[in-house]
């Protein structure tokens, strides 16, 4: 059905602002003023979207963040967003949506198709349905499943739009500005407090937006104008509108998403599309309202089906008529307001009260308004595929638990449902706040909670528009106060006429029918957005899954991105009367952030792209861009990963920069190494503690490779000690694991030994390092310093400092290629310098800058681990064959003790060996799993993929294969010609000889254990 | 997110600090005195207390110093937070430690 349906007159839309947008490809007219959804009910649009599991038509049920079926995907191409709240978007001019769920249109829908086959979807379907089978759930099921269970489609373009984040502090958050909330503000602010007033629609005001009533003898309207008006005048107070508050956590620090931006205006980094407002709050009031609630009956679903609340708020805040023809369904006075208004828009209005008998009022007045009212009776099913036809009524028996004679039909164009109204409490609970559930006002309520926080209002379960404002009043003193403000006049309470406090609501949940649902062919929905229905829940008890918790995982109930706002009070009610307890002693599932669905790019805010993560470069880098370096990220740093020269392979790259070290003379970057400076009278005692090996006996000038280990014992860093002065250590680092070990050293420092005179400072980036290696590194450096480079002179593990290529230098000969390696450190702004001398000098020797995976080669053919590709955590320095480094005089240092626990000396404990694969042209994946048998992995049950023979395998019983270990490093050799690794195999120490098998998808590779030194056993060539 | 009162820097949020596990777990003065037993105990064992609790925490990124913290594990309310070696603040409703002199072995206090 098209057609006009915007009143004449009224609401709070501009008429002179007409906006053109289109929604499925149809264009409409709205107005400035109006959401997506007003404006499709002004223009007679029901249908709006498909529901999840059985793909039913679904119209609009609210007006705001609570609506369950009307998702739209909003915009197009890379803005495009799925599953945004048609009642949550402002109209504007040129906006696209499009229905959700559907294929290939709303109105027909091939996955209605599921609607047919639901009596095998209920409850626990997913679960039960496909657990037999692995096979046909990953071939068949899943895939199905997830093209019909998807909402939306994500963007596939980069998001253009620029988010930002802000944190601020202030006295007192208050959270949504309906009467209690801009009741506190205001009573807050005319303390001087600092107020952060928030509300997610655009237009503050909340109920007295829908609700016509004269508060101290002035429209209510022009009460929220005043309000409003006066709190903007004051300087500490900040007003946010379209701000939703999606979580309150510890210490009242709550985060608030703020859409900036509605529209297609381009987002820029002054004018961002969306903000996440960080707040910290030393008094917080939630003023968040209440949530109407649907009643639970047969095809309680069909396009037309409408809250009372909604329908009042389409009607007067936006002019739009939901129906002509509505029939009412309540259990309480207030929905009478929504029939009342109907009538007077010349609606033609049937009431159907659930309540025994209806206050006499009420029924004078609606008698004399010419509306009908069926007291005493109840839903039995509604007509209408794509829009209510008619609503069909029985009156109810005497004990109310089913029908009294024979259901009769009522012709309509819409339903109007309300089961009274649940205080939205969300943020309440997000910080463990506990409930209790009033019989009398049929809500929960919050009970306790936490310190700087209070409830007002519908929050509270006070429905009364003068108990909000003054009880908003009294709470934003009182908290003002707290926050050390003088208490201001104590304003005096408030004239609502016809406040209507009281709805005389009575409890009414799943509604007497002829039909129990689970014998029914109708639905009697709950959670309308995961087509959860009674008989899910009547199933979920009679498997056992009776808890509240159970219930909700077994069902879905609330697991949309409603967050359950609207079904999960009915669920958990009917959950009661199914067990026999009451809705106190059955519960509500935990209430957790978001309030609503928040946006990645709005999370990401500036942190994206380059601003991800810092990255850190050497001050040698530019040469290193400059020279078609491909760089690898080695924690934060970017370090060159070889260097490629006229279009080489990464296998040809490195082979020459390894042919280069071995031969001639090579260059490398080492700035990224971590450095510590340890000074103080007891720095070698306290190294002494944290190395394996002894430290305080080290001469000056020399330098020693140590091993740390965390108190458990497992090989933890390395990296080499120089005695730089009698009490001055330089202590280096692994790349990745400098800050970590640098925090590891404090504290011990600081909480065990702070008897200890040491004090560590990092230099890391104070000096920058060029390691210059191989046969020829003696004969480049002479041509740039004048130090004696004797090798009888500069012994091998000493350190000098002189001037290299001009520059004030601390020169180390350290090995980590097993060539004759020199590496320089000069300040940290010489490094290019340093680097370029050293490339000027050698070029006649043809001198070869390398990158890690170089690196990595070198030391792998010399058997030098690194930490955290050979370790990972469950390593002690005898599993990796380097008991040498343990001292035996020591008696204590850090993991000395758990070197002899029974775990620890285990014969078979995975161990550090060799390995060389038969066929020495293939190089083994790293990572790859070892085992003693030649098996092919097709063969393995266990590891089978699914369907490679053409069976199931879920549920086969699997025949599993010892595993020994796995390869830890794996490459071809220059030096060797042929491939070589190393691997942890289990008691691999006493397994010299033995043949290891590599199960790979297409083939098994034998492996042979050898020694895990590859090259140059006797160390002969580190003296060049 | 926390606010955290660094005994050094004052309130900042929690994503400066880092998490150092259980407080007053003292290193042992001679491990190669423990039985294996013993070790583990030292090693593996904590008390996983719901309710106060006292934690180690570091601020990383402020002054890098370790500290002491009292907090409550099911609310995060902070009782209070003391630096290393100081003498234990008493938790809600616990009477307070009869003043001594404040323990050179600090790390987790001295008191086992
Ligand atoms: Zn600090």
């Amino acid at each position: 059905m098209t057609g006009s349906m915007r009143l004449p007159g009224g609401g709070r839309i501009d008429r002179s602002r007409p906006l053109k947008f289109t929604f499925n490809g149809k264009g409409y007219t709205g107005y400035e003023g109006d959401t997506l959804a007003s404006a499709l009910i002004a223009n007679g649009v029901h249908l709006i979207a498909r529901s999840m599991k059985y793909h039913r038509p679904r119209g609009l049920m609210t007006a705001g963040s609570d609506e369950p079926n009307g998702m739209v995907q909003l915009a197009t191409g890379a803005r495009t967003e799925p599953n945004i709240k048609a009642t949550q978007i402002p109209l504007y001019d040129g906006l696209e949506a499009s229905s959700v769920n559907v294929f290939p249109s709303v109105e027909t829908d091939i996955g209605a198709v599921n609607g047919l086959l639901s009596p095998f979807m209920t409850a626990g379907f997913y679960y039960k349905t496909f657990m037999p089978s692995q096979l046909f759930w990953d071939k068949v099921a899943e895939p199905i499943i997830r093209k019909a269970a998807g909402f939306g489609k994500a963007p596939t373009e980069p998001d253009p739009d620029v988010y930002d984040h802000k944190h601020v502090h202030c006295d007192l958050m208050v959270v949504g500005a309906g009467p209690a909330g801009l009741s506190a503000a205001r009573a807050a602010a005319a303390t001087g407090a600092r107020v952060i007033l928030a509300d997610e629609q655009a237009e503050f005001g909340g109920s007295l937006l829908t609700l016509h009533r004269e508060i101290d003898g002035k429209p209510s309207a022009e009460w929220v104008g005043s309000v409003v008006s006066e709190l903007s005048g004051h300087d500490e107070v900040t007003l946010l509108r379209r701000t939703t508050v999606t979580g309150l956590y510890d210490q009242n620090y709550l985060v608030a998403l703020e859409q900036k931006i509605d529209d297609l205006t381009p987002s820029s980094p002054a004018n961002p599309r969306m903000r996440v407002w960080h707040i910290r709050a030393k008094e917080v009031i939630l003023a968040t309202g209440s949530h109407e609630r649907p009643l639970v009956f047969a095809d309680n679903d069909r396009p037309g089906t409408m809250l009372a609340s909604a329908a009042l708020t389409y009607m007067n805040r936006y002019g739009a008529l939901p129906c002509n023809k509505p029939v009412v369904v309540t259990n309480n006075d207030w929905a009478y307001e929504t029939a009342r208004t109907f009538k007077a828009h010349g609606a033609e209005v049937t009431v159907v009260d659930t309540r025994k008998t209806v206050p006499e009022d009420l029924g004078t007045e609606m008698a004399h308004l010419g509306i009908e009212v069926l007291a005493d009776s109840t839903v039995t099913g509604v007509s209408g595929k794509h829009r209510v036809k008619g609503v069909s009524v029985a009156a109810k028996n005497a004990d109310g638990s089913g029908i009294a004679g024979v259901s009769h039909s009522i012709d309509a164009d819409g339903l109007i449902v309300s089961g009274g109204y649940s205080a939205a409490v969300h943020l309440f609970c997000h910080v463990g706040g506990k409930l209790s559930f009033d019989d009398a006002r049929v809500s929960f309520m919050p009970a306790t909670g936490r310190k700087a926080l209070a409830c007002v209002g519908g929050t509270a379960a006070e429905f009364g528009i003068a108990a909000a404002i003054d009880g908003g009043a009294a709470a934003g003193a009182k908290a003002a106060q707290a926050a050390g403000f003088k208490p201001g006049r104590a304003g005096k309470g408030v004239q609502v006429a016809d406040d209507r406090a009281d709805g005389n609501v009575e409890a009414a949940w799943l509604l007497p029918s002829g039909t129990a649902p689970n014998r029914s062919k109708a639905k009697f929905f709950v959670d309308y957005q995961n087509d959860t229905g009674a008989a899910d829940i009547a199933l979920a008890v009679r498997e056992g899954f009776d808890s509240v918790e159970h219930m909700k995982r077994y069902t879905l109930t609330g697991f949309g991105t409603d967050q359950g706002k609207l079904g999960n009070i009915n669920g958990l009610a009917i959950l009661a009367e199914l067990t026999g307890r009451t809705i106190q002693e059955t519960g509500t599932t935990t209430f957790r952030p978001p309030y609503t669905p928040v946006t990645f790019g709005a999370l990401a805010g500036r942190d994206a792209g380059d601003m991800l993560d810092p990255i850190r470069v050497t001050n040698i880098h530019d040469w290193h861009v400059a020279h078609g370096a491909e760089f690898e990220n080695v924690g934060q740093w970017k370090r060159p990963w070889y260097y490629p020269i006229d279009g080489e392979t990464m296998h040809q790259a490195v082979a020459r920069e390894c042919r280069a070290a071995r031969t001639a003379v090579t260059a490398l970057d080492a700035s990224t190494l971590g450095k510590i400076d340890v000074t103080g009278k007891d720095a070698g005692v306290f190294l002494d503690r944290v190395y394996t090996n002894m430290m305080s006996t080290l001469k000056v000038g020399s330098v020693r490779y140590g091993l740390m280990l965390h108190e458990d014992g497992m090989v933890y860093d390395d990296g080499t000690v120089t005695r730089l002065a009698e009490n001055r250590f330089l202590v280096t680092t692994t790349t990745g694991g400098a800050a970590s070990v640098f925090q590891h050293l404090e504290d011990y420092l600081q909480t065990e030994w702070p008897d200890l005179d040491v004090y560590l400072t990092s230099v890391t980036e104070q000096w920058a390092t060029v390691t210059v290696s191989g046969p020829k590194a003696r004969m480049l450096l002479e041509r740039i310093t004048d130090m004696n480079l004797d090798p009888a002179d500069f012994q091998f593990m000493t350190f000098r400092e002189g001037k290299v290529a001009g520059l004030p230098a601390r020169v180390f000969r350290i090995s980590f290629t097993g060539e004759l390696s020199y590496e320089i450190s000069v300040v940290w702004h010489h490094g290019k310098a340093l680097w370029e001398a050293v490339m000027d000098a050698g070029h006649d020797f043809g001198i070869t800058p390398y990158g890690t995976e170089t690196m990595h080669v070198l030391r792998a053919e010399k058997g030098f681990i690194i930490v955290g590709q050979e370790t990972d955590g469950t390593l002690t320095p005898y599993d990796l064959g380097m008991g040498w480094i343990v001292s035996k005089k020591k008696e204590d240092f850090i993991g000395k003790r758990s070197l002899t626990r029974p775990d620890t000396v285990r014969e078979d404990r995975k161990q550090l060996v060799g390995l060389l694969p038969e066929d020495p042209g293939f190089v083994v994946p790293e990572g790859a799993q070892l085992v003693n048998n030649s098996v092919k992995l097709k063969d393995v049950p266990h590891f089978a993929p699914p369907g490679l023979d053409g069976a199931p395998i879920y549920g086969r019983k699997a025949s599993p294969v010892p595993m020994l270990g796995h390869v830890t490093s794996s490459y071809w050799s220059d030096a060797l010609g042929r491939s070589f690794a190393l691997g942890l195999v289990k008691g691999g120490q006493a397994r010299t000889g033995d043949i290891v098998y590599a199960p790979l998808d297409d083939r098994t590779i034998a492996m042979r254990i050898v020694d895990p030194v590859f090259y140059d056993k006797e160390g002969a060539r580190r003296d060049g | 997110m926390l606010l955290i009162p660094c005994p050094y820097c004052g309130e900042r949020p929690e994503i400066e600090f880092s998490y150092g596990g259980e407080a007053h777990i003292a290193r042992p003065q001679n491990p190669a005195s423990l039985s294996d037993t013993q070790w583990a105990e030292f090693l593996f064992m904590r008390g996983n207390q719901k309710g106060a609790f006292r934690e180690r925490w570091i601020h990383t990124h402020g002054c890098r110093r370790w500290f002491n913290m009292l907090r409550d594990t099911t609310s995060h309310e902070i009782y209070a937070v003391y630096k290393i070696g100081a003498p234990k603040p008493p938790a809600p409703g616990e009477k307070p430690a009869a003043a001594k002199k404040p323990a050179t072995r600090a790390r987790k206090g001295a008191s086992k």
